[in-house]
Formats: structure tokens, C-alpha cells, sequence
């Protein structure tokens, strides 16, 4: 983990690392309590079917969480992920039904997600409209559209190879064949936020939109792309669910806009830009993605399971907010660290 | 600038009454564009459609529109203090299950006891969002989002997979929203009610008036003493009541209930505030302009029925109309804005 550290620990070493490798560690012992509770309630936790349920069930959100974290860290939102995703497997579904190979189906439908995210892209930074409202309103859009283009009609005939890359693991392991898509591209995401002029942009801009451009940072066309890469993977998402499910529906992952936000805010981002880090998203999304398959494994449904979910979610921010009120006389060491890491979570 | 500023610094007295005047406008401009708008799609759909412009169909429309207007005005009052509160569906969701199972668990309650415990309900919601916000201080997208997920689990939690069917409701529960008067459903003129009441109230209270100070610059709210935090509570509080009037609506009208009950109500909330011009970042935009928020997108949604357009397109449509709105709205505000500047006297 401390391999990872944020520019802003470069920018004030003793203050930020703490509050870093506090969240973090955080995450990581909750983690582990949950997969300990995991193996004390359920015979087959431990067996490899298990993990790959747990994890080929979580691939799509933890795609469009990657290129949601850099959004978030630059202080915007993109609220149409899902939609988008909808979108793209709308186009899949049409272009194999009208005969055309499926590559170029998927291709396809990439190029249409990155389209979703330049008009997003466009609008939020050519026109200045806030993000919230523009991914609002594409939401809406592209969904729509996805319902235009297939209606109410599944289409579901794929071919053997496409579901297999959706539900299959490496043979002889439960490893399955997206987790390694995803690994690939948390490698990258975590190069471009955490090692390269981009993140360090990025945290800049999240932190002080006025100053990065001073500084001569090129804000808007780094926003501009920031999108375009989210409509992409989100895209890339949706080819990654429809093999999953080997179904094309217009209201696939309804709704996982939500999931995908709530995994990046537990993670340890600031909503309001500039703080967090990738490190601390792909723990929230293990500590999610564990906690919905151990309740499964206890029969408690999904629906149930979001209670736990958002409970986390209030209790991640909740949390350290009470416990920097404690007495001075309980906190000595910490507190001026926690204040000034703190302060804008 | 310096000469644009030598020329008009003559005229001083007069750009700046014309300036006051602008500052007016910019604070109509947002009704009176949409209503422009909504005149020129009901006119224009119906020179096609005779049938649209029938008092039944307005009739159908407000009352379609009407619960959602009720959740809008709410949302206004949390969006104006810089707030956002993403966990209106679920509150109206848990509300209407919970009046549905009151009535299914215990044949014979009195009705309005009913509909007093879940407004009771929808308040004590809203104040734990109000409390997270202003106590905890927890980011009102993060509380809300978090308190999205735990009302409808708690929803599910109490429902254990039942809904509740028409039979288990009382007729006089269900005529809250079929009765009428003077003709008029009474859910529209309730909406009506809260709309005018809110709007009122905002317009002219000292109250009102600080919620818009504390959402137009926090800081000087708190320099000048207002207690911001006390009255975002109660804003977040006042927002989970008119759930909670939208929830017994909503079991009233629909009487088929289960948890699921208006899933993903929120966007649609949010899309009717924004569209009706009420600042996302707070301290800007009115109730009236909320409710024609929402009248908007449900005579967007009415046309595209009567015009036999087919459902599929109507999700499209809508989001197309909101990014339609808030573009022209931000053009009109510039163009005033750089109007104002110009004018500036030094």
C-alpha cells in the first residue's frame, strides 16, 4: 500500500500518508472481519465456484469504478455509467441479430460508449454545465435510446466462445476470465492516477480548479478525455454483462450508477475532488463484493443487503467525522493529523 | 473596457436602473422561459392532436404530475440550501408501504391516524438525512445515497416479499386521491396547496429568505448570523414530511403496493427541479418554478402518448428535454450576465 502514495502525501508527507494509510487500513481490517465471518458461517466460502461468483458478479461495476474514481477525484461526476452500459449492450444485441460479426458488435458498441462520454464531455466543459445535471439528463438519454433500439425484446443467442469470456475462469482455477480484463486495467488506472502527470493533474485540478489552470494545467480537455474514458469502459462494461448474462436488454444494470458511486465514496474519495486513491476504491469494492456474497451465503437478500451497503457508506464519512469530536485528552496524536486529512471528506 | 466604461459613465443612473431591471428578469426569466416552453408544446401538439388539448387530458396530466410536484417542492427546499437529497423515492417508497401494511395488519385503524403516522414517518426520515448532514457532517450525496439504500432494505425488510393489494386498504383511504372538488382531483389541488404554501413562504418569510442566503454563500450566512445548520435540518426534515404526503398519495391512487413502490423516483424528482431552473448549487430558483418543472415533463410525456409515439421513446425524449433546459437556461443567464457587466458602473 505504501507503494501507492498519493501526490497530495507528496504535498504535506506526515499529514495525508497518516490519514491514507488510516482509511486503508480501515478497509482492510474490515475486510478481512467480513471474510472471517464468511468462513464461519458458510461451509462453502472457501470453495473456488464461490470466488468466482463473488467476483464475476462485480466485474462491470468495478470496470466503470476505475475511470469513476479519476472523475471524482477531479471533482465532477458521471451519473449515465449505466446507461451507457445499457446502451452498448443494446448495440451488441442489434448488430449480432442483424447478422455482423460479433467483434464487430463489441467494437461497435465501444466506439458508441466513448461517443456517450464526449457528448458528456462536451457538455460539462464546453457549455460549463455541471456534471450532476448533464450525466442527469443523459441518464435519462441513453437509456432511452437503448430502449429504442431494442424495445422490449432480449436478445439472447450468442455464441458459446462470448458467454464463456462472460461466466468462464481460467481453466482448473475460479479465477475468472474478466477478473484478468480487470487486473489489466486496474494496472493501468493505477499507473495513470498514481504515477504519471495525469493523476497528479488531476488531484490539482479536484483541489483547486482556478489554481491547476493558473498553473497551466489544461482542465478542460483533461475532463473532456476523463469522460470519453468513462464511456468507454462503461461500454466495455456492458459487452462484460451481456456475456456475463448472455442477454441483451434494454434495462440491464438498471440502477448501478448508484453501486458504482457508493464503491468509489466508501473507498475514501472526497465527493468535493482532490483526495483519495485507487488503492482505497478496489478495497471497498472487495469489502462490497464480500459482503453481498456473505449474506447470500446466509440467505439474506439482496434487497436486505443494500441496508448493510448504505449503513457503510454513511458510517465511512460518519465515522471519522465523531470520532475527530472526541475530548482533545482521548486523541492527542492523532488529532491534528485526522483534522487536516479530514477536513473536506 | 475602460472606453466602454467613459461612454456610459454618462448615462450612469440610467444603465443602472436598466441593470436593476435585468437583475429582475434574471430572477422571472427561468419561469417565464419555461412557460413559453410549455405554451408552445401544448400548442404545437395540439394543432395535431385536437384530443390533447381537452380539459380531461389536463386534467390527467396534473394529476399524474401532482405527486411528483409534491416531492419537487421538498427537494427544492433541500437543492436551495446547497444541498442535494438523493433518498426522496425511497422515503416515499418506505412511507406508502408502511401506511398500506398499517392497514393490512390492523383492519378497521382510522384513516387519518394513518395518514398522520406516515407524514409522521416521512419527518422523522428527513430529519435522520437532516442530522447526518448538519450533526455528523457527512456530504448530503453521500448521507442521502447511503440513506437511499438502508430506507428501501428497510422497506423490503418489513415487506418480506407481500405487497399490499387494493382490498386491504379502506375505501376512504382510497379516496384521498380519487375524490374531487369543484370537479378538480383533490391530489391536484393538495399539490397545489403545499406548491403555494412553500412558495409563499419562501418568497416572504425571514426564514425562506435565509434558506436562499445559506445556499447563495454559506459563509456569509454563518458570518451574519444565521444558524445554517438548524435550518438545513429543517429544510432535509420539511423535505421527508412532503414524502411522506406523497407516500399516502401514492397508496391511495395506486393501492397496489409493493417495496418496490417508486424505485428510481429520485432522478425524476431531481430532473423536475433542475429543469424548472432551480440552481443545483443552491441559493437560486423558486417552488413555482419546481412544480412547472414537473408539469413539463409530464406534458412531455402526455404528448408523446397521445401522439402514439411509441413508450420507448419516451425516456429518451425526457432526458433530451432536460439537457435542453438546463442548456438554454445557462445561455440566458450568460447572455444577462454579460449584459449586467457591461453596464456596470465603477
Amino acid at each position: 500500500m505504501s507503494a501507492v502514495p498519493a501526490p497530495p502525501a507528496k504535498r504535506r508527507p506526515g499529514v495525508a500518508f497518516g490519514g491514507l494509510l488510516r482509511w486503508e487500513t480501515l478497509l482492510v481490517v474490515l475486510l478481512l472481519g467480513v471474510v472471517a465471518l464468511g468462513a464461519a458461517t458458510s461451509p462453502v466460502f472457501w470453495r473456488g465456484s464461490n470466488f468466482s461468483l463473488l467476483t464475476s458478479g462485480t466485474m462491470e461495476k468495478a470496470i466503470m469504478a476505475l475511470p469513476m474514481t479519476l472523475i471524482v477525484v477531479a471533482a465532477e461526476i458521471d451519473l449515465s455509467v449505466a446507461s451507457t452500459l445499457g446502451l452498448a449492450s443494446a448495440v451488441v444485441g442489434v448488430g449480432w441479430e442483424a447478422g455482423l460479426p460479433l467483434w464487430l458488435c463489441v467494437v461497435g458498441a465501444l466506439l458508441v460508449g466513448a461517443l456517450c462520454g464526449a457528448v458528456n464531455g462536451w457538455l460539462v466543459t464546453r457549455l460549463g454545465l455541471p456534471s450532476l445535471v448533464v450525466t442527469l439528463g443523459t441518464l435519462a438519454l441513453y437509456r432511452g435510446l437503448a430502449s429504442v433500439l431494442l424495445g422490449s425484446e432480449a436478445v439472447s443467442d450468442y455464441p458459446d466462445w462470448f458467454t464463456g469470456f462472460g461466466f468462464g475462469t481460467l481453466p482448473g482455477t475460479g479465477v475468472p476470465w474478466t477478473f484478468l480484463l480487470f487486473v489489466a486495467l486496474l494496472a493501468l488506472f493505477l499507473v495513470l492516477l498514481h504515477r504519471s502527470w495525469v493523476g497528479r493533474q488531476l488531484y490539482a485540478v479536484g483541489l483547486n480548479p482556478e489554481a491547476a489552470r493558473f498553473s497551466a494545467v489544461r482542465v478542460a480537455r483533461l475532463k473532456f478525455w476523463l469522460f470519453v474514458a468513462s464511456g468507454t469502459l462503461a461500454a466495455l462494461a456492458g459487452v462484460v454483462f451481456t456475456a456475463r448474462i448472455s442477454s441483451s436488454r434494454a434495462d440491464n444494470a438498471l440502477g448501478f450508477e448508484l453501486d458504482v458511486v457508493a464503491a468509489v465514496l466508501l473507498g475514501g474519495v472526497s465527493i468535493f475532488g482532490g483526495r483519495g486513491t485507487l488503492v482505497g476504491v478496489v478495497l471497498s469494492l472487495a469489502v462490497i463484493a464480500t459482503v453481498r456474497n456473505v449474506l447470500a451465503l446466509n440467505n439474506v437478500g439482496a434487497e436486505i443487503q443494500n441496508i448493510t451497503i448504505g449503513a457503510l457508506l454513511i458510517l465511512s464519512v460518519l465515522g471519522p467525522n465523531l470520532a475527530r469530536r472526541l475530548p482533545r485528552g482521548e486523541r492527542k496524536g492523532a488529532r491534528g493529523k485526522e483534522k487536516a486529512g479530514g477536513e473536506r471528506r | 473596457m475602460t472606453t466602454a466604461e467613459g461612454a456610459i459613465g454618462g448615462g450612469r443612473s440610467a444603465g443602472r436602473m436598466r441593470a436593476d431591471r435585468l437583475v429582475g428578469l434574471v430572477g422571472r426569466v427561468r419561469e417565464l422561459g419555461l412557460l413559453v416552453a410549455l405554451a408552445l408544446l401544448v400548442a404545437a401538439v395540439g394543432l395535431r392532436e385536437p384530443r390533447f388539448l381537452s380539459l380531461n387530458n389536463a386534467r390527467t396530466i396534473l394529476l399524474a404530475v401532482s405527486i411528483l410536484a409534491v416531492v419537487a417542492v421538498g427537494q427544492t427546499l433541500v437543492v436551495l440550501t446547497r444541498n442535494v437529497d438523493l433518498s426522496v423515492a425511497s422515503m416515499v417508497g418506505l412511507t406508502t408501504f408502511v401506511a398500506g401494511d398499517l392497514f393490512k395488519q390492523n383492519p378497521g385503524i382510522s384513516v387519518p391516524l394513518v395518514v398522520g403516522l406516515a407524514c409522521l414517518l416521512g419527518l422523522g426520515l428527513g430529519a435522520i438525512n437532516g442530522a447526518l448532514v448538519t450533526l455528523g457532517r457527512v456530504p448530503a450525496i453521500v448521507a442521502t445515497l447511503g440513506t437511499l439504500y438502508v430506507f428501501r432494505g428497510v422497506a423490503f425488510w418489513i415487506a418480506g416479499g407481500e405487497q399490499i393489494n387494493v382490498a386491504d386498504v379502506p375505501a376512504g383511504y382510497r379516496e384521498i386521491a380519487t375524490s374531487r372538488l369543484f370537479g378538480i382531483p383533490s391530489p391536484i389541488l393538495l399539490a397545489a396547496a403545499v406548491a403555494l404554501v412553500v412558495g409563499y413562504g419562501l418568497r416572504t418569510t425571514r426564514v425562506g429568505r435565509q434558506l436562499y442566503a445559506i445556499g447563495g454563500n454559506p459563509e456569509a450566512a454563518r458570518l451574519a448570523g444565521i444558524r445554517s445548520d438548524r435550518l438545513v435540518f429543517g429544510a432535509f426534515a420539511a423535505c421527508g414530511l412532503l414524502c411522506g404526503v406523497a407516500g399516502v398519495l401514492w397508496g391511495s391512487r395506486f393501492g397496489r403496493i409493493d417495496s418496490r413502490a417508486a424505485s428510481g423516483y429520485e432522478l425524476q424528482v431531481v430532473a423536475a427541479v433542475v429543469v424548472g431552473g432551480v440552481n443545483i448549487f443552491g441559493g437560486a430558483g423558486t417552488v413555482l418554478g419546481a412544480v412547472l418543472g414537473a408539469v413539463v415533463l409530464g406534458t412531455v410525456a402526455n404528448a408523446l402518448t397521445i401522439l402514439r409515439f411509441s413508450p420507448f421513446w419516451l425516456q429518451a425524449i425526457s432526458g433530451a428535454a432536460i439537457l435542453f433546459a438546463v442548456t438554454l437556461d445557462l445561455l440566458i443567464t450568460r447572455r444577462l450576465r454579460r449584459a449586467l457587466v457591461e453596464r456596470r458602473p465603477r
